[in-house]
């Protein structure tokens, strides 16, 4: 039978050099779902994709893919799992020197030797499925960010991958563009049966689309929900996040000596 | 201060020491991994013309300006000894010697190396390297083993390119403006210039200098911090040490092919 988890992540523990950044992280994303993971800038969320991709190793706990557990894969292993998975990432990464309709035709001319007359049908299929056909001869410096990011989108789910990534879909928009990602996300889920994990802060916009929600803080999972749990949720740092409050368990201020100390107020009295 | 002196010696020679092994693995990687590149030709010949090709004006007007050049300053030399009928010589063995090679290496370094280090490096820093690598894409089979060997092919055509050129501003300026005799200019070349000792050596220069810069040049965009300063420092670096290891690289090679030579 098939396991119902397209990823599943256990006490995986990961750092840079010293630095930890993931400390013992459990998640898991069911197929056909949109999954989110939240959290303040810097606190881990796409560390955690890159190891969800295998672009790096957990130093502790398993990650599984597809079944698969990343950490026993060798090279060639970890590339044929990597062609069950797309990946958006924040800017898209479009091929410069490429036309659109040659980025999302990349990889099915690297990886299958279907003829051109099927790839330019697939491609245009591609193209239409998030509403940018009609910009296939366009190269991407001509593009603006929200028309890059959905043509990077197209090139992803080329392949038609299992899983797809999408790391900050909404960093940077425009709030027209902003709701047609949104939409497309969750459209392509469920249209063509993938699992999508999306790493986000916005959390307004996500929680329109989304059936789950992870919170990350400090490398940990904090919370978790759907997103009308996470809504109603009394979670203090939960709750600075969804209402977007300046100060609480996240404070406003960076550690410092205090204020009075700073400023020698103290010695100019003395 | 005299420790953190020490410390800061030691942490830089660490860095270098590093970096040399690293570059080394790469090299063997790109070796490695060039099946593709003569697989699927055309990726390599698309390559060619953006290092080879859009070098040529350079290397052509150079080669023709310092071959003008030697014509003129080794007139005046050999005229001093009334040996001006040897200027065909001195001018075709300096060219297919040494300048050919060493200056179009220079210039191949200024001009396709810094291009294919600010290439690869913004490749890095927009992320579209990891995009291949998360296609199941091997960046360095795909985007580095084609441009590596394209540099490592064009080089050789360019050097004999600068020295044909080379050879014709000297004819240039010797026998049309100053008016050495065309007959003895080409019968002294023909007969000096030996096809093994002069020019194979010339175009095994090329190539070993092909194979540096285009390896540097690869390695410094592909170990590029990924911001502008360091895609912009990263340029620097690869023009500065591709020259600095062509013309070191260049005294090893004469050492060992024109020892012993009359």
């Amino acid at each position: 039978m098939q396991n119902d988890n397209l990823v599943e992540i256990k006490d995986a523990v990961f750092g840079y050099g010293a630095r930890p950044v993931l400390k013992g992280i459990n998640l898991t994303a069911k197929r056909g779902q949109v999954v989110a993971i939240m959290g303040s800038s810097g606190c881990g969320k796409t560390t955690l994709l890159r190891l969800i991709g295998g672009q790096v190793k957990p130093g502790q706990g398993t990650v599984r893919v597809a079944g698969e557990s990343l950490g026993e894969l060798d090279r060639a292993g970890l590339y044929r799992l990597r062609r069950k998975m797309g990946m958006l990432f924040q800017f898209g990464a479009l091929f410069t020197d490429m036309s659109v309709f040659d980025n999302v035709a990349f990889q099915l001319r690297e990886h299958t030797d279907l003829p051109e007359d099927a790839i330019r049908d697939l491609v245009l299929m591609k193209l239409h499925a998030v509403g940018l056909r009609g910009a296939a001869r366009l190269m991407p410096a001509e593009l603006s960010g929200g028309m890059a990011r959905r043509v990077a989108l197209a090139r992803a789910i080329a392949l038609d991958p299992a899983l797809v990534m999408y790391d900050e879909p909404f960093a940077g928009l425009d709030p027209i563009s902003l709701g047609v990602t949104g939409n497309l996300i969750r459209r392509l889920t469920d249209t063509l049966g993938l699992t999508s994990l999306v790493v986000t802060h916005d959390v307004q916009e996500s929680l329109k689309i989304v059936d789950y929600v992870y919170f990350v803080s400090e490398g940990v999972i904090v919370a978790e929900g759907t997103a009308d749990e996470i809504r109603a949720s009394g979670l203090p740092y939960v709750h600075q996040f969804v209402h977007g409050e300046s100060d609480g368990p996240v404070p406003f201020h960076y550690p410092a000596p205090p204020f009075v100390d700073d400023l020698q107020l103290g010695a100019q009295r003395a | 201060m005299l420790k953190q002196a020490i410390e800061n010696l030691g942490n830089r020679t660490i860095q270098g020491v590093w970096r040399i092994g690293f570059a080394a693995r790469f090299f063997v990687a790109i070796l490695l991994h060039s099946a593709t590149a003569f697989r699927r030709f055309g990726l390599t010949i698309r390559e060619m013309y953006f290092t080879g090709v859009l070098s040529l004006i350079i290397i052509l007007v150079s080669g023709l300006f310092v071959g003008m050049v030697l014509g003129l300053q080794g007139y005046e030399t050999l005229q001093r000894y009334g040996s001006e009928s040897a200027l065909g010589t001195l001018v075709a063995l300096s060219l297919v010697r040494e300048l050919g090679p060493v200056l179009a290496g220079l210039l191949f370094a200024s001009r396709a190396g810094s291009a294919i280090t600010a290439e690869i490096g913004l490749m890095k820093a927009t992320e579209q390297l990891s995009a291949m690598e998360m296609m199941a894409i091997d960046p360095i089979a795909r985007v580095v083993a084609p441009r590596f060997w394209a540099g490592v092919i064009s080089m050789p055509l360019l050097a004999a390119l600068f020295s044909a050129l080379g050879v014709f501003g000297g004819y240039l300026v010797g026998v049309r403006l100053i008016g050495v005799d065309e007959g003895t200019f080409w019968s002294q070349m023909q007969g000096a210039v030996d096809f093994e000792q002069d020019i194979l050596n010339g175009v095994i220069k090329s190539v070993v200098f092909g194979v540096a810069v285009t390896t540097i040049a690869l390695f410094e965009g592909y170990d590029a911090p990924p911001t502008a300063e360091g895609v912009s420092g990263a340029t620097t670096r690869t023009v500065v040490t591709s020259s600095l290891v062509v013309l070191a690289l260049d005294f090893v090679l004469t050492a060992f092919m024109f020892r012993g030579l009359n």
